[in-house]
This record gives structure tokens, sequence and C-alpha cells, in this order.
């Protein structure tokens, strides 16, 4: 008697293409998903619940460890956060700075995004080539705070330091060279054949479906919603740039890879407009707002977003009038993304999982908080 | 210089019949002599591309590549091939023990029987067989056996879709493999390899046959699972495919016969399409067997260029390809050929 | 809409409402049908964000919720009862409360009725007690 049966596949936690420690577990029908189960928390290190031990500077370097791709977005969201809930104006040099530096941080999300994406549909040079970009990105990073990865740059009412002086040559020749560099990534990776036959039509997220289950970021406008906190709530001098938001048409895959690429255009031109307004500003200009020694912000709370790099990234700190915060809460947008993923990859081959997992461009120590 | 080798195998022949050795002795001890130099020249060569591939690879990625090892880092894979020997072959407590050691130990068995009747010049074949074609067909798709048997006994999930994957893909590319080569053998009306390259005195087969050129160049590459068909490795879905499980030398072998049976297909690409030792352009003052390595290097040049550039296709895609696109195509292409010999033989040429 | 407006107009239906600085204080017993309103009638299509806060005597469960692509948002807190630590799910007015609700659960321990998929996320399935809760007290390993 011949009998079919169902094979389950744990992919994961250690498997190359999650991305991190994130566990699938798939139930497969020959090579065709049936079902996926997502099991995470591997990363879970109870961030919330440190912040309620900590001063509100302090909890500024654990919001780097959320998404370690694009940490310079997690202080902002959270210093800017704090800032609403004590009323504090910041100074527009240090807003310039700072979005120079979380453009930047954006870039290098991207940057990684894209090549992860390339190495997940086995295109090894495809990985190099945006990582060549990423790694300029991290030099740039390490020259204004010394850090590669986790930046801890921001500070309640303004940044940490002024950008350095070899800073400026530098960001000056990157800018310079990185609309070429991405119109490498368009014919290596992009226009390649297999590549659009693995991402074409794979996986097709409708707009309802999307805004049903509160995705955001590109996931959310590859499925042709615009809607990108930066144009439509404009925070910091967001409202005094010219750029666009890139929009996709069919919310498959290719569409959520390309708003990526598309999008790194776009904080090119940001970064390009801010550098130039932050040079028009005297230098003397302070970096930082006249903040109390001790930070005690009144009573309250507030629910604040901001667009990070993988999506609506939002903060909800609660105080109590103390020095610490009675209650900090992250809205992850990689967390939140992910949701879907069962749905997602039903119906496609393992093969697809992985184009599906690297689509989403989910980071899991923002996934696990 | 044309004939160094042929000189020192017929050399050696009467140094031994000198002797007074039995000619059937003579002749034993003659071929274990070419079959020795042979697997030398396979495993240096395997070596060889390991780092080939690597410094290739670092210079289309913008890096050095292994620079440290020895000499510009021609030592690197030597090192390598240490480390791994030196590891602990780990057998997993669920796995088919016999099955499972067989496997990386037989998978070099293919390659180096092709090579056997493979020449490497004028009058270098090891043993110059007349259905060397056929020989080499029948030998070549063996190593779906072992894959498989590699992807079965390691009792590990990802090995066993990566076994069932080879099995899938190399029998589906077998097909245009053979059918592709088919067109050849019409013309030259001989399965021998020898033959076939002095057929190609007038005009390679590349220009007479470029679309079945194309059609064995991507069996090829799919039948040694090579990106962009790499499938059965698949390292971002499958972890490793069927060597999931191997470690060390184990791990090693199947590493080295990869490269050993790209080799094989560049030696067959270029012996049927590229005129195997025949000199371009007159250019007979360098020796038949210096050419013919350096129409191997230049396809697996190509090899390598395309698996650094593309990414990997899908299983169902493969498939797709294999049957929609690439049989019927090879059956067009013989069916051409055929029409066109046929106009050819009416005409008087 | 103007948010200020759409949070005066539910007022006006729903008398247990309090409008407070920048919310919606809901009574627990509502809350689906203040919910169901604002999606349909109101168009707030998103929920943006979920959690709840111990203050240790009550619960507080709170919404984010906005209107995409327009980008509006409102802010709507429900006080429960911290013995009980039960409320009405909302996955079936936003399905991306789904994940949300089940993350609440996980640290909170706040317990949502008519939720399909009511388990843990992201500590493991045998943890005893809810580390976000105020009275939890880490025993073991370092602190």
């Amino acid at each position: 008697m011949l009998k079919t049966q169902e094979f389950t596949l744990n992919m994961g936690p250690q498997h190359p293409a999650t991305h991190g420690v994130f566990r699938l577990l798939l139930h497969l029908d020959g090579e065709t998903v049936v079902k996926a189960e997502p099991i995470m928390g591997y990363l879970h290190r109870g961030i919330e619940k440190l912040a309620e031990s900590r001063t509100y500077t302090q909890v500024i370097p654990y919001t780097d460890r959320l998404d370690y791709l694009a940490a310079m977005l997690n202080n902002l969201g959270y210093v800017q956060t704090v800032e609403k809930l004590m009323g504090i104006e910041v100074p527009e040099r240090a807003e310039y700075v700072r979005v120079i530096v979380s453009e930047m941080s954006r870039l290098a999300s991207h940057c990684l995004a894209t090549g992860a994406y390339a190495l997940d549909l086995g295109a090894f040079t495809g990985f190099m080539f945006p990582f060549r970009e990423r790694e300029k990105l991290m030099d740039m990073f390490e020259m204004i705070c010394g850090s590669r990865m986790t930046f801890n740059y921001m500070r309640i009412g303004g940044v940490a330091d002024d950008l350095p002086e070899e800073f400026y040559p530098a960001i000056k020749k990157f800018l310079k060279e990185f609309p070429a560099c991405v119109d490498e990534y368009d014919g290596l990776i992009t226009g390649n054949e297999i590549f659009q036959a693995r991402t074409k039509g794979v996986s097709v997220l409708s707009s309802k479906k999307a805004i049903q289950y509160g995705m955001s970021g590109p996931v959310l406008r590859a499925s042709g919603i615009n809607y990108d906190l930066r144009k439509k709530r404009p925070y910091g001098v967001y409202d005094k740039f010219d750029f666009e938001v890139p929009v996709g048409e069919n919310g498959d895959c290719f569409d959520r890879y390309n708003c990526r690429v598309l999008e790194m255009r776009q904080s090119h031109r940001i970064i390009e407009q801010a550098l130039e307004r932050l040079q028009e500003l005297p230098e003397e200009e302070p970096l930082n707002a006249k903040v109390p020694k001790v930070i005690k912000p009144p009573k309250g709370e507030v629910y604040h977003e901001i667009e990070g790099a993988k999506g609506v990234l939002g903060y909800n700190v609660i105080s109590d009038g103390t020095v610490n915060p009675y209650r900090v809460h992250v809205r992850r947008p990689s967390f939140i993304n992910l949701s879907l993923i069962d749905e997602m990859c039903r119906g496609w081959k393992v093969a697809d999982v992985v184009a599906i997992i690297g689509s989403l461009d989910i980071v899991l120590g923002e996934v696990d908080c | 210089m044309e004939n160094l080798f042929t000189n020192l195998a017929g050399s050696l022949r009467a140094a031994l019949e000198s002797t007074g050795l039995p000619a059937i002795l003579t002749d034993t001890s003659m071929t274990m002599v070419k079959l020795t130099a042979i697997l030398v020249f396979i495993l240096l060569n395997a070596l060889w591309l390991v780092y080939m591939e690597r410094k290739v690879a670092g210079y289309i990625q913008f890096r050095p590549g292994p620079n440290r090892v020895g000499p510009k880092g021609l030592l690197q894979t030597t090192a390598d091939i240490g480390k791994l020997m030196s590891k602990e072959v780990v057998i997993p407590k669920q796995a088919d023990k016999v099955l499972f050691l067989l496997a990386p130990a037989l998978v070099f068995a293919p390659p180096l029987m092709v090579f056997a009747v493979v020449p490497f010049g004028e009058n270098m074949a090891a043993i110059d067989m007349n259905i060397g074609l056929f020989y080499f067909l029948a030998v070549a798709s063996l190593s779906t056996v072992i894959f498989w048997m590699a992807g079965w006994s390691s009792n590990n999930k990802y090995s066993l879709l990566g076994g069932m994957r080879v099995v899938a893909q190399m029998v589906s590319y077998e097909l245009p493999l053979v059918l592709s080569i088919l067109g050849v053998v019409m013309i030259t009306g001989t399965l021998n390899i020898s033959e076939i390259v002095r057929s190609q005195q007038g005009i390679w087969f590349i220009f007479a046959q470029p679309l079945a050129f194309l059609i064995f160049f991507i069996a090829g590459v799919a039948e040694c699972n090579r990106a962009p068909f790499d499938l059965a490795e698949g390292e971002s879905e499958l972890v490793a495919g069927p060597f999931t499980e191997y470690s060390g030398m184990g791990f090693a072998m199947f590493f080295l016969a990869e490269y050993a049976s790209a080799l094989v297909i560049s030696f067959m690409c270029a012996i049927l399409f590229l005129g195997g030792w025949l000199a371009p352009f007159g250019m007979t003052f360098i020796p038949g067997w210096i050419w013919m390595f350096l129409k191997v290097y230049l396809v697996m040049f190509l090899i390598m260029w395309i698996r650094w550039t593309y990414p990997r296709i899908r299983v169902d895609q493969l498939m797709g390809f294999g049957w929609k696109v690439l049989v019927p195509l090879s059956l067009a292409n013989i069916f051409v050929t055929g029409l066109v010999m046929k106009i050819f033989k009416m005409l008087g040429w | 809409m103007e948010s200020n407006q759409v949070m005066k107009q539910i007022k006006e239906k729903y008398q247990q409402v309090e409008i407070l600085d920048n919310h919606l204080l809901v009574p627990e017993t509502d809350i689906k049908a203040v919910m169901k309103e604002l999606r349909d009638a109101y168009g707030y299509n998103v929920l943006s964000n979920e959690t709840a806060v111990d203050y240790q005597e009550y619960f507080e469960v709170i919404y984010n919720i906005c209107r995409v692509p327009e980008g509006d948002m409102i802010n709507i807190k429900v006080k429960i009862d911290r013995e009980k630590a039960e409320i009405p799910s909302v996955v079936d007015i936003w399905p991306s409360a789904g994940w949300q609700e089940r993350e609440i659960f996980d640290l909170l321990g706040i317990r949502f009725t008519d939720h399909p998929d009511m388990r843990r996320i992201l500590l493991e399935d045998d943890f005893e007690g809810h580390p976000l809760r105020r009275d939890f007290k880490w025993v073991g390993g370092r602190d």
C-alpha cells in the first residue's frame, strides 16, 4: 500500500536563512509547505523589563539592541518619545545631525537586507556588493560615535557629540559614489532573470491583508499603500525635505525587495539635503537642548511612532514622575510584519520560504525584544 | 614537445619490455602507471581548482581571496585538506553506517572512471575505447546513486530533501545531455572520443552545433550540481543538502569530487565542441595537450563565472526548464541536424 | 475627520466613555462595540500597537489605532481588574492583534477571551509567572 505522509522540517533556530535565531516548523507535502509554525523567543532578553529599572538615559543603549542593523533609528524613536513626554525642543542643528545619521542607518539596514536577500536566493556575489557600501557606512559611524553596530549616539535633547571633521569628506565621497552603486545592485540582482523568476509573483500580499495585519514599512508599501510616517506624520525636521515614497504594485517578494532598493535612492537624497542645510547653519549653534541633569519627566505617557527601517517603530513610554520609566513598550515592526508568515508561506516551496522570510526583512533582536 | 607524454610512455614501455617481462604484465603495469598518472592529475587539479575558484570569487567580489598560506595563498587548499583530515568523522547515531561511510569513499569513482577514456592530447587517452562517449554517459550518471546514498543514509531531513532533489535533477538533465551529444555523433558517425576530436579538423562543433553546445553546457553544469543549479546543496534552504551530516574527510571528499566532476564536464565540452587538442588558427607551435588544457580551463572559468553571478533557481523551475525547454530544443536540434545532413548528401557535398 | 471630533462623537454615543487628555478611556464592557464602530464608521483600519501596563491596583490595556494611509491616530485605554485579568480579544476586528495579544498574555498574564491561539509567544511554554507584572520576582540565575 502506498500512502503519503506529511513531513515536518525544523527550519532553525540555527539555520543560515532565518536571519537570526528564529525557528520555523514547516509541515511539508514533498517540498510544498502545508503549514508553517513560527516559534521565536530565542533572543528574548526582556528589554522592556530591564528598562523599568534603569534611568531614562540608561535605556538608550538597550534600544540599540533591538534592531541592531539600524540602531540609530531605534535611538531616535526612543529619545523623541522622551522629549515629547518632557516637552523638550531640540536645537535645529541637532535635528539635522539626527536626520543624517538615521538615514545612514536606514541605508545600512537596507544594504544588508538587499545583500542578504541575494544570498538567500543563492547569489553570493550579490551579497558582497551591498556589503561594500555598508562597510563604508559602518566606518563613518565609527568616526561619529566610535561604534559600528550599537551606537548609543542620541541623547535626550540632542546628540552625544558633534560630527567630527573627517566625517564630512567621507560622507561627501560616499554620496557621490552611492547612486552608481545602487545601479550596480540593479544590474547584478534586480535585473537578473533568475532573481526575477524566483521573486515575481511569489507570496503576493494584497493591500487589504497588509492593512488588516498591521504591516508597515517596505512590506506595506510594496502592496501599493503609500504610507510613510516621514510624510504622513512628519517628526523632527522631516517635513523640510524633498523626497518621494516608493510604492510597489503587486505586493510580491520582488516588490518588497525593490521598494527597499528604491528607498535607498530616496535616503540618499535626504542625506544630501540635510548635509547641505547642516553646513549652512552656524557651527556655534548648540547640539543639545537645555535638559536638567537628572531626567525626571512629569507624570504621564506618550506613544510616538517613527518610520524605522523595517516599518513603523513605536515607543510607548509611561512616566510616574521618578527617574526610572514606569513602563517602556516598543512596537517592533519586524514582530508584527512576521505575524502573517504562516499564511504567506502556505502552498509555496521550501526554497520560497527562504525568499519570503528574506523579503520581510526581519531582525530577530527586534522580533524577540 | 607535442609528443612529450606519448614519448615518455613509449620509453617506459620499452624499458619494461627490455627487462624481459611477459607482454601481459607489461600491458597491465603500463595501464596502472597511466591510471595513477590520471589519479594524481585529477587530485592536483581538484586542489588547484578549489584555489582558483576562491581566487576568482575573490576578484569578482572585490577581495583578494586566499593569500596567506604559501606564496600567493597557493597552499590554502592543502592546509584546508590537512585540517579536514585531522578532524573527527562524526557518524550520526541514526545513520546507516555502511552506506554513510561508503558514499564519500565512492564519490570520486565516477569522475575518475570517466577520465580513463578521456584523451588529454593526440594519442593520450589511457584507454582508447571505441564506445568512449557511451561509456562516459553511462559512468557519469552513476554519481546520482552516490549522492542519493549520502542523502538517504544520513537520516537527516535536509539530507533527504537534498538527495531527492539530486535524483530528480540528474535524471531529468541526463536526457538533454545525451540528446545534445547525438547531434555531434550524427555528424561524426562515431562514439570514439579521439575520432570525434579528429573530425573537428575542418570546423569545431561549437560552430556547427551551437545549440547543442549550449544545451550540453547547461545540462552539464546541472549534472555537476553547480550554481545556478546547486539545488542539492542549496545552502540557504537545505543547509548543505546530502552533505549536511558529513564532517572531516567525508565532507572533503564530496567537496573535491564536485570539482572533479566539473572537470569532467569541462573536458567533455572541450573535446566535443571546442576541438579538443586541435590548435586554432594553425598555432601548432603550442603542443596539443596545452591547447586541450587551455580550453578546459576556459570552460572551467566560465562555470565559475556563472556560479559567482547567478542566484539559484527553484526546484520546480529547474524541472520545468529541463523538460519544457532543453529536451524539446535538443530534439529539434537533432531533427535539424538530420535534415541538413540529408540535404547536404542530396547536394552531393 | 479629526481624531478629537471622533473622540467626542464616540463619547456622545457611549456615555461611560471618558475623554482624558489624549486618549479615550473605555469601560471593559463597551470595548468591542467601540472598536467595531471606530473601524467600520470612522475607518480606523490598523491596530498599530497594543500593549498593557500593570498599575499594581489594576491593569490598563492600551490600543493605538490609526487610519492608513491618512495616518491619524487615536489612543484607547481600558482598565481591567487585576485579579480577573481578562478582556475580550479584538483579533476579529484587527487580525494584527493576534501576536500582540499573545505577547501581552505572555508577559503580563492578561487573558484575552475568544483569542484563537492564546499561548505564550516569547517565553518557553513551561515558564512560570509573567515577568512584566510588577510583583514578578526572578528566581535563580543572575538578576
